[in-house]
């Protein structure tokens, strides 16, 4: 790593930089080294909070100030050091030479400033261009970035645009003036499937035309898989590896490295135990006495507690783990004991008894308009959906932001009013009755949610959080039995019987989605509805969760409606799929069904657009073979005619734009909603 | 938005004839017209014949909100509430209790009062906003952390505290400007200058570590961190960027208060001497004339609904996000 032939673009070298906070100082970047060189996508991997964006922000002198300084270190750029430039001499470099995009692509631009002044302020030689040359040059890049209407999105204001088309402006603004090198911080974390195969394919494409490097910041392996030349995988500040794609791939070398691939869940590791990280990122990166993974590290031993593993590097790659030597002795990998766990036939024909019907089930929120707030039309995030669960099963509604998925969740749960349609419960009509009847049956569902730490009561104590669904139903009398039974529950989610007496803060976002799991069990609810329960977490601590919720299903025998838009988390636990586009149900069928077959062209498209991790083949772009879909989702308050999807699907004939599609069974568990299924009987 | 306006002004209505019923409670149920005359004549001198006559005088005689001895619109019209209140719904305030014109002397008085509050609160505004970026501009500096210690010893003290130094430096030491009094016309101005000096010196304290937080809370935001990796300097940071965000809680905390400047400050005027609708009000009270202070809390209460109006729509023009519906 050090004595690399001088091509190299960029070079960072033991860059430190630390945060000042008021429980002490964070060493959130700890003897950072890495280099790019022209042309290449380096993919810097990494958990939350291990010092991936303060990297590359220091890298631009861009870290929080006053909080944040650069502590030691170098960042040689065309045989200058960074770091050693005044705040004036780096407005040469950033956005010249090296540019930046963000995650948050809706706060990332300026809300009071249309699209086009923003892009105005990057346009090169701008002082000794008329305005009519500098609006082309911005519809220009405007275009070059695939943005649809350009023209009109020059005087259009962020708030306007959808995340997609938000982060091509970013994108624009960042290629305005041609940089050697793009650093991309988690580009695609805030959009949709859909959305980031454009985004990605975009950037793969500028980067050849333009020939510029990309510092790509992701905690997603896939995209590291789908995009990377090198990787450099970093933990609690420190990089812990260095290799090429193919290799890291193919067979990486640190524990953690490993442990990442393992903890992913996918469906060749479908209901079997996830390989689990225990613990969670340290988020203190003070005084560490050994490797700062030994915590965590099933393969640590006396050495690894006492002593600092020296960085071991050969040719181009490299990692900091005692097990190797400096030649990097080739390690047993870990895949050796993993089953094959597909999609089994017997899963298939298993028919449990329905706990769960829901019929035609709409939710219309209505839109007010006028002196009298007349009501003029309606958005219609759920528009007639119908699925059965069946006792012990779990049912996946995937599909993307916006598509009604969690208003269909708590529509069937009763928290939001239905328009219309049934929600029939273990032969409960739930639609039909109010009051303390309901509340009485309540017990039986439960719902968990997305974010952990919007969802606890913060000035509640987890034990009486989770004892709040036993008063309210009255299920135990004395307090004696509600503690014991809390505490029960505290011990089959994994957590400490202490954390009774403690405070949701105290917690981490993994231990505070254990502990919602605890409130939602509390009740002994027979289904639980999980509203995207891992997509706040980090890959090893959804892993954790996963397994916990395949426990209890095998234990208990509960139901799970699971809402979510992760493939990957359907592939590993879903018994049923149900696909859901602008407030209807799509596609629906067995897990096989829906992914070994895939008949809806959404679905395909879908199921394309995730990035696959593969263990072969070049390093590079790997999106060629996706199918890209044109276009955002369209607003569910005016959904086209016909069938929904027809703007945006490859395969859409005239009738598409007339009439929507009926319901097509195309065999004995599978149903699909698309004129190319439907059989001549049926018209 | 012409909607959201009327609708917003046809809500003012029932709010309006709130305030109203509830002033009206106050000054007639609790305090009766019997003792409002008695307050009026002294308690010594007081005959019953005396009490009817003074109530009689002003139209006080009548029944409170039914009358019986009436028929048809008129057993509500010939009432004390609807001679007394109903009429200020139609900006007609009808007379003082001493028989002067309260409409008139309103629209003679708010001129002294917009000469006060206009000049202090826009020279207050510019100052600042301008104290508030150049703390922001050194913030985590000393420049930064002795500004907010200044701006807080600055709130802390007292408006009198102001007042009385500012009469003693400026009047009583160096003779440059009246202590207090009013003119007409041009010649008003050299009295005008005090008072607007000490409008602003008092409020700068508060106003720039406010604006100092709206600004720092921009500062923080994602996209001035878009901003500085474009290559922009700092300058053009705060000036293009930060300048116009923090400037939509600024304006449209601004606009809420600009019609209450017609009420005049309570304070000032009484202090300084100077004829507006401050000190009429403070007068009012004091002579325990009730028509003049009903006028004045009614008038209030339309400029304070007026002033949210104004928020909202002022809020459309500086935040293209918001669209009122
Ligand atoms: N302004 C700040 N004030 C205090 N601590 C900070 C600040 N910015 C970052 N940190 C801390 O520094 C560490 C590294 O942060 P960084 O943003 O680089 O992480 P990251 O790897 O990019 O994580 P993520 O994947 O969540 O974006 C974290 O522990 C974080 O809490
Ligand atoms: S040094 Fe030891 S603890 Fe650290 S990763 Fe290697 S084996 Fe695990
Ligand atoms: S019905 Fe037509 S537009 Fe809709 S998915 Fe099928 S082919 Fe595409
Ligand atoms: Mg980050």
């Amino acid at each position: 790593m050090e004595n690399q032939a001088n091509n190299n673009l960029l070079e960072v070298t033991a860059l430190k930089t630390w945060i000042d906070t008021e429980g002490g100082i964070i060493h959130a970047v700890d003897g950072v080294s890495f280099n790019i060189r022209p042309g290449e996508t380096l993919a810097i991997l990494g958990e939350s909070g291990c010092g991936k964006s303060l990297t590359a922000l220091s890298i631009l002198q861009l870290i929080p100030k006053p909080a944040g300084r650069i502590v030691s270190g170098k960042v040689m750029f065309s045989g200058e050091n960074l770091l050693e430039k005044s705040e004036q001499d780096m407005r040469e470099i950033r956005g010249r030479r090296i540019a930046m995009i963000f995650q948050e692509p809706q706060s990332s631009l300026n809300p009071v400033m249309t699209i086009g002044q923003q892009i105005k302020e990057v346009i090169p030689d701008r002082k000794n261009k008329s305005s009519v040359e500098i609006n082309k040059d911005i519809v220009g890049l405007l275009d070059s970035v695939g943005m649809s209407d350009s023209v009109r999105r020059i005087n259009e204001y962020p708030h306007q645009l959808s995340g997609g088309m938000k982060q091509r402006a970013m994108i624009a603004m960042a290629l305005a003036s041609k940089p050697d090198i793009l650093i991309a911080d988690e580009p695609t974390t805030a959009l949709d499937v859909t959305i980031q195969s454009q985004i990605l394919n975009l950037l793969a494409r500028l980067k050849k035309e333009n020939n510029m490097s990309i510092l790509l910041i992701t905690h997603d392996l896939g995209v590291v898989s789908q995009m990377a030349d090198r990787v450099i995988l970093m933990y609690a500040g420190e990089v812990v590896e260095d290799a090429d794609a193919v290799s890291f791939f193919d067979a990486p070398r640190h524990p953690y490295a490993q442990k990442l691939f393992l903890s992913i869940p996918d469906r060749s590791k479908r209901k079997k135990k996830l390989d689990i990280i225990p613990g969670i990122v340290p988020t203190y990166a003070g005084d560490y006495q050994g490797c700062r993974f030994s915590e965590r590290c099933d393969k640590a031993w006396d050495l690894c507690f006492q002593e600092r593993p020296q960085w071991r590097a050969q040719e181009k790659n490299g990692v900091r783990c005692h097990l190797y030597n400096n030649t990097l002795e080739p390690q047993e990998t870990s895949d050796k004991n993993i089953e094959q766990g597909l999609i089994t036939a017997d899963e298939k024909q298993d028919k449990a008894e329905t706990l769960l019907d829901v019929k035609q089930l709409k939710v219309h929120f209505p839109i007010h308009k006028g002196i009298f707030r007349r009501v003029v039309g309606h958005v219609k995030a759920v528009d007639g959906i119908s699925l059965k669960i069946g006792r012990g099963r779990t049912v996946a509604i995937v599909g993307e932001s916006g598509c009604g998925k969690t208003t269909a969740g708590k529509a069937i749960l009763q928290l939001i009013k239905p328009s219309s349609g049934e929600v029939i419960y273990d032969g409960a009509r739930l639609t039909k009755i109010t009051g303390e009847e309901l509340r009485q049956l309540r017990k039986n569902f439960q719902i968990i949610f997305q974010d952990p730490y919007a969802s606890l009561n913060p000035r509640m104590l987890v034990g009486e959080s989770i004892a709040e669904g036993l008063h309210a139903l009255k299920l135990e009398s004395s307090k004696a039995a509600i503690q014991t039974r809390v505490k029960k529950l505290l011990t089959q989610v994994g957590m400490p019987v202490d954390s009774y007496g403690r405070y949701p803060h105290e917690f981490s976002g993994g231990q505070r989605q254990r502990i919602s799991i605890a409130r939602a069990l509390a009740v002994s609810p027979d289904l639980i509805v999980c509203d995207e329960p891992t997509s706040a977490l980090d890959v090893s601590v959804q892993a954790q969760i996963l397994n916990l919720l395949n426990d209890l299903q095998n234990e208990l025998s509960l139901s799970y409606l699971f809402i979510t838009h992760d493939i990957s988390v359907v592939e590993y636990l879903a018994h049923e799929v149900a696909v859901m586009y602008l407030g209807r149900i799509v596609e629906f069928g067995t897990a096989a069904d829906i992914l070994d077959n895939p008949l809806h062209p959404y679905t395909q498209a879908l199921l394309s657009a995730v990035p696959v991790i593969s263990k072969t083949g070049n390093t590079g772009y790997k999106g060629d073979s996706q199918v890209l879909l044109a276009g955002d989702i369209p607003s569910p308050s005016k959904p086209p005619a016909g069938c929904h999807f027809h703007v945006r699907c490859p395969q859409a004939t005239e009738i598409c734009r007339q009439q929507y599609p009926a319901e097509t069974k195309t065999g004995d568990s599978h149903t699909v909603f698309c004129h190319l299924f439907e059989s001549d009987e049926q018209h | 938005m012409i909607a959201y306006i009327i609708r917003r002004l046809l809500y003012a209505i029932p709010i309006l004839i709130g305030i109203n019923l509830l002033t009206f409670t106050l000054f007639f149920m609790v305090n009766s017209p019997d003792d409002m005359a008695r307050v009026h004549l002294g308690v010594k001198r007081v005959t019953t014949e005396a009490i009817e006559a003074w109530k009689t005088d002003r139209g006080y005689d009548k029944p409170l909100l039914y009358n019986y001895k009436e028929s048809g619109i008129k057993s509500f019209s010939n009432t004390i509430f609807f001679q007394h209140t109903v009429r200020l719904f139609v900006l007609d305030f009808g007379r003082a209790d001493d028989g002067r014109d309260i409409g008139r002397d309103i629209r003679q008085r708010m001129w002294p009062s917009l000469a006060i509050a206009v000049p202090t609160f826009i020279v207050g505004i510019l100052l600042n906003i301008t104290f508030a970026m150049l703390l922001a501009f050194f913030r985590g500096t000393y420049v930064d952390v002795w500004g907010v210690v200044l701006s807080v010893a600055m709130m802390s003290i007292s408006i009198m505290f102001y007042i009385i130094l500012g009469q003693l430096i400026m009047s009583k030491l160096w003779h440059l400007l009246p202590i207090s009094g009013y003119d007409s016309g041009l010649r008003a101005l050299k009295f005008l200058i005090l008072p607007v000096i000490i409008g602003v010196v008092s409020g700068i304290g508060a106003g720039s570590r406010l604006y100092r937080t709206f600004y720092l809370e921009e500062i923080n935001k994602d996209y001035v961190r878009t901003a500085r990796a474009k290559g922009l300097s700092s300058l053009q940071v705060l000036f293009k960027h930060v300048l116009r965000n923090a400037m939509v809680p600024i304006l449209t905390g601004v606009v809420a208060i600009i019609p209450l400047l017609f009420m005049g400050s309570l304070v000032m005027e009484s202090f300084f001497g100077i004829p507006g609708l401050g000190s009429y009000t403070i007068d009012a009270i004091n002579q325990q004339d009730f028509a003049i202070v009903r006028a004045m809390v009614f008038l209030g209460s339309i400029l304070y609904i007026f002033g949210l109006v104004l928020t909202d729509i002022s809020y459309t023009l500086v935040d293209p996000r918001v669209r009122l519906e």
